[in-house]
């Protein structure tokens, strides 16, 4: 494996496993908070029992999540100097908030989990709250960073140097709002979904069906809210992309040649050789109409832009392909879910609409993935759009092949054990919460 | 605002080196306890560093995003030239922080248990290890820009006499402010006598090792003897150093635990200064005589300024909360 392939594949790996640890840290401590506000307001054991057994995975995410960052924040480094070299100063300032929300976390996280019994009982709720809005506001401003990767600003890029470095100019650079959003509702939807869908599991097997349905309840309404404004905001980033990056656009596409009006593919197996997609679904002037608003716009195909700035068609294509298909599925699911919330239908009559969620447990996180490769492997051959490519950013080090397949061992056994873990975690609740189950029961 | 900045970055590696390297000491600790005492030795650890344990960690954050930010060239040297023992250091962090919590969250109790233990344990001492090394390479003078053959660049760059004298020093160190801090944890009067002599072995290891620095720093040629006693600010350091160790070994053996504390955070400072006031404001000496500087390498003023006010919001928020936490979990004295 050359260098520049082992530098880019552990990068890959690195962000590609941090961001589900990371979106799960982020996101949970908003169901527990809601678990803890029903605790609190109806003294109900069950909500108490619920927000314990969630807080533990809030902590196991977290500590994941935190170490697996610290390490990005040498990665970057390790593996791409010469591009730390430059963006560091420019791009720095989302990192520097960022330091302090995961700061703040990390103390808030410290009360809330040692917190019982120690605290004033709202002082308490408001340090888990601390730790849900601190961790979303630290994922807001590192997306930050990377928006700017996708459209740099707040410098003047003259014969190789960079000028007039402004970086809150950078940081609110024009990608940031539509990817910070569409993230946002990617984190709610995934988690949401895969939280729903254990708790599901478990209505099914009948076990502990109080515990079960009061937490499915919390999480599905998060997951469904979030899956039905995605599309939405997929429509925001749709139109921002093809304004800025129209080589991003045309791979996610697959459109080799400028059309106008540009037909929709869905599916189909692209040739990169010969630069041609077989057997894809053409919706004609969809994609003008996704673009620019306008059935009849012309979208920009790659025949405009230089060979040697052409993302990897193959791979960004059929990324995006799972996203949207992805994003379309759980919105259906979620338009079921509240559909039968407004008839007031008993949810564990409708065993079929419990199994969707279980089936949906992994979809959200492999669609979150599926968006991560579209926005960073249809970037390519660029690291900073425009101005510096990847492979003139990666370090002189040989032999980097090797710490790739470490990262590999150590991030798979990582996700080994915190299944494990999770696993082991569902499985006590009987044990662990029962008593006081059965005690509420006889009050 | 470089000051400021500054200033932070080296209040950032201080807490590091105190707070984090107490937790690093707690793996330490237990991988030198006798196997009976080490669950009671777990037990107080978990109930004192548990809740601070997260936040601890943060300042290593802070540190290199001030670096990277503020002195990107310092940052990219460093993560060229020390890259091994930088991804050492880390694969140490990544394992010893999911091993800790891993090993309280487990659900049901078994023979895992013995695995995340085993990891804790060693991954503490390797991390602080490296990052005694990555300590001792920035002053040692053994990275070499202009050098052409793998070994030289990036092996030899870390690997030497002196830092990895700087290395087993820092685990010792890193050992006894756990056992200080542990001391003033426990209740029990037997754990505490059992923290104290941990204290006392940690001690005399650390003046063996920091001993062992010089005598390594003469090998390597690294004039180490001048730049700690030829200043006064080095030389005052190591003066009040060695007095407040009197004073230590006088109030560990009376049992007195309530300075121990401040009087064992104030020595590793002395110890920092004494090693770094030298080179200051130099952040990377350079095999061929040359350093990086850090006033040399600052990033530009727009970057500067928006970081420095970015710390000093972040700190009017983060220090009363993180200070409250402190308190909260400190154990109450009767």
């Amino acid at each position: 494996m050359d260098d520049f392939l082992a530098a880019r594949s552990q990068m890959a790996l690195s962000l590609g496993f941090h961001i589900i640890f990371s979106c799960i840290g982020m996101v949970m401590p908003f169901f527990m908070a809601v678990s803890h506000y029903k605790w609190l307001k109806t003294n109900d054991e069950v909500y108490k029992n619920l927000t314990k057994a969630w807080s533990k995975g809030v902590a196991i995410f977290f500590a994941t999540g935190a170490v697996s960052g610290t390490m990005l924040s040498f990665e970057l480094g390790l593996l791409w100097p010469k591009f730390m070299e430059h963006a560091g100063p420019i791009f720095g300032m989302p990192f520097s908030l960022e330091g302090t929300a995961f700061f703040i976390e990390a103390i808030a996280l410290g009360f809330f989990l040692y917190g019982w019994n120690k605290l004033n009982k709202w002082f308490h709720w408001f340090t888990g709250m601390v730790v849900g809005v601190s961790g979303l506001a630290s994922g807001i401003l590192v997306v930050a960073a990377n928006a700017w990767m996708n459209s740099p600003a707040g410098f003047d890029f003259v014969d190789g140097k960079y000028l007039n470095i402004d970086p809150i100019q950078a940081m609110f650079n024009k990608a940031w709002f539509s990817q910070a959003l569409h993230m946002c509702l990617a984190a709610f939807t995934a988690t949401g979904f895969a939280v729903a869908g254990v708790h599901a599991l478990m209505i099914l097997r009948n076990q502990n069906k109080e515990f079960h349905l009061k937490a499915f309840k919390i999480a599905a309404v998060f997951a469904c809210i979030g899956a039905l404004l995605q599309p939405l905001s997929g429509d925001i980033s749709a139109k921002d992309v093809a304004e800025r990056q129209p080589a991003k656009l045309a791979a996610m596409e697959a459109l080799y040649k400028t059309e106008k009006p540009a037909p929709l593919l869905i599916g189909g197996i692209v040739n990169e050789k010969d630069k041609t997609v077989k057997g894809a679904i053409k919706i004609p002037g969809a994609l003008s109409f996704l673009a620019h608003g306008d059935f009849k716009a012309e979208v920009k195909g790659l025949d405009k832009i230089p060979e040697d700035e052409h993302p990897p068609v193959a791979i960004t294509h059929y990324a995006f392909q799972i996203m949207v298909g992805i994003g379309t599925l759980l919105a259906i699911i979620s338009s079921i879910y509240f559909i039968n919330l407004l008839r007031k239908k008993p949810l564990l009559e409708k065993r079929w609409l419990l199994k969707l969620f279980v089936l949906a447990v992994p979809l959200g996180y492999i669609a979150l993935e599926a968006g991560w490769v579209v926005t960073e492997v249809g970037r390519q051959p660029w690291i900073i759009y425009g101005i510096m490519r990847t492979k003139d950013a990666v370090t002189p080090m040989p032999g980097i092949a090797y710490s790739f397949y470490i990262f590999s061992a150590i991030y798979l056994s990582l996700s080994c054990i915190v299944t494990f873990l999770l696993y082991r975690q569902i499985k006590m609740v009987p044990v662990l919460y029962n008593n006081s189950e059965t005690e509420t029961s006889n009050h | 605002m470089e000051y400021v900045v500054i200033a932070f970055l080296c209040l950032g590696i201080l807490l590091y080196f105190l707070l984090g390297g107490a937790d690093f000491g707690a793996g330490i600790i237990e991988l030198f306890t006798s196997t009976k005492n080490r669950s009671r030795t777990r037990k107080t650890m978990y109930q004192a560093i548990g809740p601070v344990w997260e936040a601890n960690h943060m300042w290593l954050i802070i540190a290199i995003v001030i670096l990277f930010v503020g002195f990107p060239h310092i940052y990219t040297t460093m993560s060229v030239y020390l890259h091994i023992p930088l991804l050492i250091m880390l694969i140490g962090i990544i394992a010893r922080g999911t091993a800790f919590v891993f090993r309280h969250y487990d659900a049901v109790k078994d023979d895992m248990q013995w695995l995340y233990n085993r990891i804790f344990r060693y991954s503490s001492f390797i991390t602080a290890l490296f990052l005694g090394i990555i300590a001792g390479s920035l002053i040692s003078g053994h990275i070499d820009s202009e050098a052409n053959d793998f070994v030289s660049a990036y092996i030899f760059s870390w690997l030497n006499w002196f830092s990895i004298a700087v290395g087993f020093f820092t685990v010792s160190l890193c050992g006894f402010l756990a056992a200080i801090y542990l001391i003033g944890e426990t209740t029990d009067e037997h754990d505490k006598r059992r923290f104290i002599r941990k204290a006392e072995f940690m001690n005399i290891a650390a003046v063996i090792f920091g001993a062992m620095v010089f005598i390594a720093a003469e090998l390597d040629n690294i004039p180490l003897i001048d730049w700690v006693f030829k200043n006064a600010v080095g030389l005052t350091a190591i003066i009040l150093a060695s007095l407040s160790l009197i004073l230590l070994w006088y109030l560990l053996i009376k049992g007195k635990t309530k300075v121990l504390r401040i009087l064992a955070g104030f020595q590793v400072t002395m110890i920092l200064l004494a090693i770094s006031y030298a080179h200051f404001p130099n952040f990377i000496q350079l095999k061929n005589g040359n350093a990086i500087s850090l006033f040399e390498t600052v990033g530009p003023e727009k970057t500067i300024y928006s970081l420095g006010l970015a710390l000093l919001l972040g700190s009017i928020l983060i220090l009363p909360f993180l200070g409250y936490l402190f308190y909260k979990f400190q154990k109450k004295e009767e």
